[in-house]
């Protein structure tokens, strides 16, 4: 029968639910995870003998560049990056191209290879949102969804200077059942709408030009707005004066706006039973911490601030953050942060492709090459490192490269070794330029992750943190039966030995999707079907009207007209609303 | 009836405001530029494909839809390599079935772009595109170069919409806020509206290119520029004078300037000046394109495969290299030996030799009505009209999805879209090879 499935005898690691690497009988029937089976089911189903393996709930990213028009840029500006890596068609699978931006198809055989099953686009520009779904429909075998940009947006700002927070608030939600998305994101606030006119902001209280609206405001706006909403997940903050000497400051400051707002999730879902208390407890995550935690004055004196965020971070509740590791080689750089990839540009000369997206947000596309012998890219590997090793707390953190920014996703095998393994930062530090030794704490940390750790990082704590819990990250009874299965016995694992890591990491022994055998051996032998998340925001109908009047008369402004602008939901494979109550 | 918000399927503004009034055999039109009207016109005319068609001694013969498909499938499934051309006018649902025909065939797909922005693509492969939506340009544009283009013939309502006349946000006065310059070696309509009109000498682009990055970079270009361009020095310093002091500039480029002597260069060369005068002021490039869906074939194409035109599968993967698995170059060398053309009329715009072998090769041609190529076809197969008969999504000039509703259906009963029929065919490939 499809969907149902035993794994017998592994070593479970199912953090949500407290279990660290206790031997288990893991049961799915029809795609979900059971109690149990009944004999006949068992002989009908499938069966896998875990014994002497590790099993954790298939991976979640919870924040890549994966889908969507600066993607797409990136592909269609990079053949160079799709020449060199490249798929055969078999009778089941589709070729494909692409090294540090992928063709969906690829992509989506990638992220499974490694055990991951679900993935979070991390920026939808609302005008070209069709275009990302399309794209996420594309995709093979990922649960998937996005995060909607609204930091620079024309109607938000304009509502939030006038002060009117509830019409912004019932702006939010239209826009989220409008475009099919899941969650808020906010790049760059009040700097990418200055980037219009070419220009920046360079502090939380410096007003943009025109809508004189502080990025301060903006950011302590849309959290107080997504938390009367009860959205699944936090506001998704991409702090202001990224990737600059010194950045580090700007980010702690604007982390300490939402420390005030209470979190407030109010989504109608059937919850998995997970023993943990899974609902929302942040007000903020903070994306790609690496790339925000710049120290310094120039790039000659740049060195780590991730210790004093790391600092802030361990003693406060409110936060979470993800990494954005730099698993060095090829990258492409790609953000809504239109301005700092313009920064990027004068400093590397690459070639830079730019998109400005009307009343809305902007983003910019840059090919980029990490080097070990390179001063700067030294510290951000050792930077990356540090976000996910100096956080105490791993229910703090979440391990991503930015994908592609620091590198391709296809390098978490790298940096989940340099996460458990001390030998191999040592090795790795001994090969690079000695600022990362110098400038960084990385050479004196001796902590090395457990599995248990690598669980919370990896499937866990994204899927908790973006409100996804209820049926991701957990092998609890009623969850996806979305699991992966690693050729690694606890028993005998040998952070030493980090070459094997690195292997069983590359390829796992199976992932499982829905209870389908969808990876063997990092082969993949199935395309089980997928789903898109959005989330279906309610307001009072009173609020949207009155907004709505209001949005009809500036779409003059637009170039495409109103009746035209939504996503309709034929651009998603499975459309799968989450019911947000927003009402007061 | 009456239909509002329809999209319009003619050029690459994909205007989606068009009012449509369609009665027993006629059909009106609101908004529609003359282009578009034309093309509103399509679905009532009496030239109209309307059956399957096979060529019999010369003689196109109405035949069984089943049959033609089967047909179809024999002369795709024996060849050994065949072209997949799949046009501009239909929508990325049905680039994207032709594109899994061909994966599966083992085929080269290719699209309008290989033949037309081509070397505009390539640019952007060399040097990345620094670029805005249309809204941009509607709300801060303040001045505006037409490069190589004349788009008040060739996409009418581009000006009205989207770049000179609108009165947008930060541009209330609409014409008065702005300044056009363009840049062209002919006369046109689009130079006598513009306030300033640089005459320069044909396929002297790289050069006046060059010349005004050497001034942005604070040096004089050598004076020999004059006489090759045709432009004098303090006229360039004039221009970049203005470039550099506008608030939000922008550069539309049209085929004068990638189809003249340089090619893909003189695309790159604009691409990196517009990087460059950012560290001046905002600047932004755009691609001004007169068919429809263009650039949704390089969007479609290039996430699912990763190139966006002129994709070789023969090894089973997708490569790509322009001059080699294009379509002009692929019926030059004769490395195809059989055709798929998708509403596009692809004969009439091919070098002589190219249209020859195009000619001689087994072809079958997917078109809404008669043409050069459905001529020399030996299967026709009749089209549905997309944003008129069917749904989809068109990609704009500016790379933005739009999407579209028909207001009737398919006058079919054996397809309903461009889409379904290509998806009719890749189910009987796959039963056959």
């Amino acid at each position: 029968m499809a969907g149902t499935i035993v794994i017998k005898n592994g070593y479970v690691f199912d953090p949500l639910n407290e279990i660290k690497g206790e031997i288990m009988d893991i049961f799915v029937q029809d795609g979900k995870v059971v109690t149990g089976l009944s004999a006949a089911e068992l002989k009908t189903g499938t069966f896998i003998d875990a014994f002497g393996k590790t099993v954790m709930p298939g991976g979640v990213d919870s924040h890549s560049h994966v889908a969507g028009s600066k993607v797409n840029a990136g592909r269609v500006m990079r053949p160079e990056d799709h020449y060199k890596a490249t798929i055969q068609k078999t009778s089941l699978l589709h070729s494909g191209s692409g090294y540090t931006v992928p063709s969906v198809y690829k992509q989506g055989y990638d992220y499974a290879a490694m055990g991951y099953t679900t993935v979070f686009e991390a920026a939808i520009p609302p005008l070209e949102a069709r275009h990302t779904h399309e794209e996420m429909r594309a995709t093979p075998i990922l649960d998937m969804g996005g995060y909607l940009e609204l930091g620079n947006n024309f109607f938000v700002m304009r509502y939030l200077r006038e002060g009117d927070i509830w019409r912004a608030a019932a702006y939010v939600s239209w826009m989220m059942k409008t475009h099919k998305t899941y969650g808020v994101k906010c790049v760059n606030p009040a700097g990418v709408e200055n980037w219009g006119w070419g220009k920046n902001v360079s502090s939380l209280d410096e007003a943009n030009i025109h809508f004189e609206i502080t990025p301060r405001e903006i950011i302590k706006g849309l959290s107080e707005i997504n938390e009367c909403l009860g959205m699944p997940m936090p506001l998704h903050l991409h702090a202001n004066n990224l990737g600059h000497p010194g950045c580090y400051t700007i980010a702690k400051e604007s982390l300490k706006i939402p420390d005030v707002i209470k979190p407030r999730q109010n989504m109608e879902v059937e919850w998995a039973e997970i023993k943990m208390n899974p609902a929302k407890n942040r007000s903020v995550y903070l994306a790609h911490l690496m790339f925000n935690s710049f120290a310094g004055t120039t790039w000659a004196d740049l060195e780590s601030g991730v210790k004093e965020l790391a600092g802030y971070i361990n003693n406060k509740d409110h936060v979470v953050i993800d990494s954005g590791c730099v698993p060095f080689g090829e990258a492409t750089t790609m953000t809504g942060d239109g301005p700092a990839i313009h920064d990027i540009y004068t400093l590397t000369g690459n070639k830079w492709s730019n998109k400005d997206v009307e009343m809305e947000c902007g983003s910019g596309v840059l090919p980029f090459t990490y080097l070990k012998s390179n001063p700067v890219h030294s510290v951000q590997w050792a930077m990356g490192l540090e976000c996910l090793l100096l956080i105490n707390d791993p229910w703090k953190t979440i391990m991503t490269t930015d994908s592609p920014n620091g590198g391709p996703f296809t390098k978490y095998p790298e940096v989940m070794t340099w996460l458990m393994s001390e030998a191999y930062r040592k090795q790795t530090l001994s090969e690079c330029h000695k600022w990362a030794n110098d400038r960084s704490e990385i050479g004196g940390v001796r902590r090395e992750l457990s599995l248990y750790d690598l669980a919370i990082l990896t499937r866990a704590n994204p899927a908790r943190t973006i409100g996804m819990a209820h049926r991701k990250g957990s092998l609890g009874v009623g969850a996806d039966g979305d699991i992966t299965i690693y050729n690694i016995n606890p028993q005998q694992l040998d952070p030493n030995n980090y070459e094997a890591l690195l292997r069983t990491f590359r390829k796992v022994e199976y992932t499982i999707k829905g209870g389908e055998i969808v990876v063997a051996k990092g082969e993949v032998v199935s395309i089980p079907e997928k789903r898109t998340y959005y989330s279906e925001v309610h307001v009072e109908d009173e609020k949207e009207k009155e907004m709505l009047a209001d949005v009809k008369e500036w779409f003059r402004y637009y170039t495409l007209g109103f009746a035209n602008y939504q996503t309709p939901k034929k651009y998603l494979a499975n459309p799968t609303p989450i019911q947000v109550n927003g009402k007061r | 009836m009456v239909f509002k918000n329809i999209v319009c399927p003619a050029c690459g503004a994909a205007c989606d405001d068009i009012q449509v009034e369609l009665g027993d055999g006629t059909i009106e039109t609101k908004n529609a530029c003359k282009i578009g009207n034309v093309k509103f016109k399509e679905i009532v005319s009496s030239h109209r494909l309307r059956q399957p068609l096979i060529n019999k001694g010369g003689r196109l013969i109405p035949v069984p839809w089943d049959e033609a498909l089967e047909k179809a499938t024999y002369i795709l499934t024996s060849a050994k390599r065949p072209l997949l051309f799949l046009g501009s006018e239909i929508s990325c649902e049905a680039h994207e079935a032709g594109l899994h025909i061909g994966e599966y065939l083992g085929a080269v797909v290719d699209s309008n772009t290989s033949i037309y922005h081509g070397p505009t693509v390539m640019g952007v492969q060399e040097a990345g595109k620094v670029g805005a939506t249309e809204g941009q340009k509607k709300n801060r544009c303040d001045l505006i170069v037409y490069w190589g283009t004349n788009p008040l013939e060739s996409i009418p309502r581009q000006m009205s919409r989207y770049e000179v006349f609108p009165r947008g946000y930060w541009t209330k006065r609409g014409r008065f806020d702005r300044i056009i310059i363009t840049l062209d070696p002919r006369k046109t309509l689009t130079t006598e509206a513009s306030d300033f009109h640089v005459q320069l000498t044909p396929n002297s682009d790289y050069e006046l290119i060059s010349a005004l990055l050497t001034l942005l970079h604070g040096k004089i270009p050598h004076p020999s520029v004059e006489e090759i361009t045709g432009v004098p020095i303090s006229a360039m310093e004039e221009l970049l004078y203005m470039m550099k002091n506008c608030n939000f500039g922008f550069i539309s480029i049209g085929l004068g300037l990638s189809s003249s002597i340089g090619k893909h260069r003189n695309a790159e060369i604009v691409m990196n000046f517009v990087k460059e005068i950012n560290k001046f002021t905002k600047f932004a490039l755009g691609v001004i394109h007169a068919h429809c869906n263009v650039a949704g074939f390089n969007q479609v194409a290039s996430y699912m495969y990763g190139y966006p035109f002129g994709l070789d599968f023969t090894r089973g993967y997708p490569r790509f290299n322009p001059g080699e698995f294009t379509t002009v170059d692929m019926l030059r060398e004769k490395d195809v030996d059989a055709a798929l053309v998708v509403c596009s009329d692809l004969i009439s715009n091919l070098p002589a030799d190219c249209a020859t072998y195009l000619a001689e090769i087994p072809l079958i041609c997917l078109d809404i009505v008669p043409c050069p190529t459905t001529v020399i076809s030996d299967i026709v197969l009749p089209g549905v009209i997309d944003a008129m008969e069917c749904d989809g999504t068109f990609y704009r000039q500016d790379d933005v999805p739009v999407y579209f509703e028909p207001f009737t259906g398919s006058p079919f009963e054996f397809t309903k879209s461009n889409e379904d029929t290509l998806r009719q065919l890749f189910a009987k490939i796959r039963k056959t090879k």
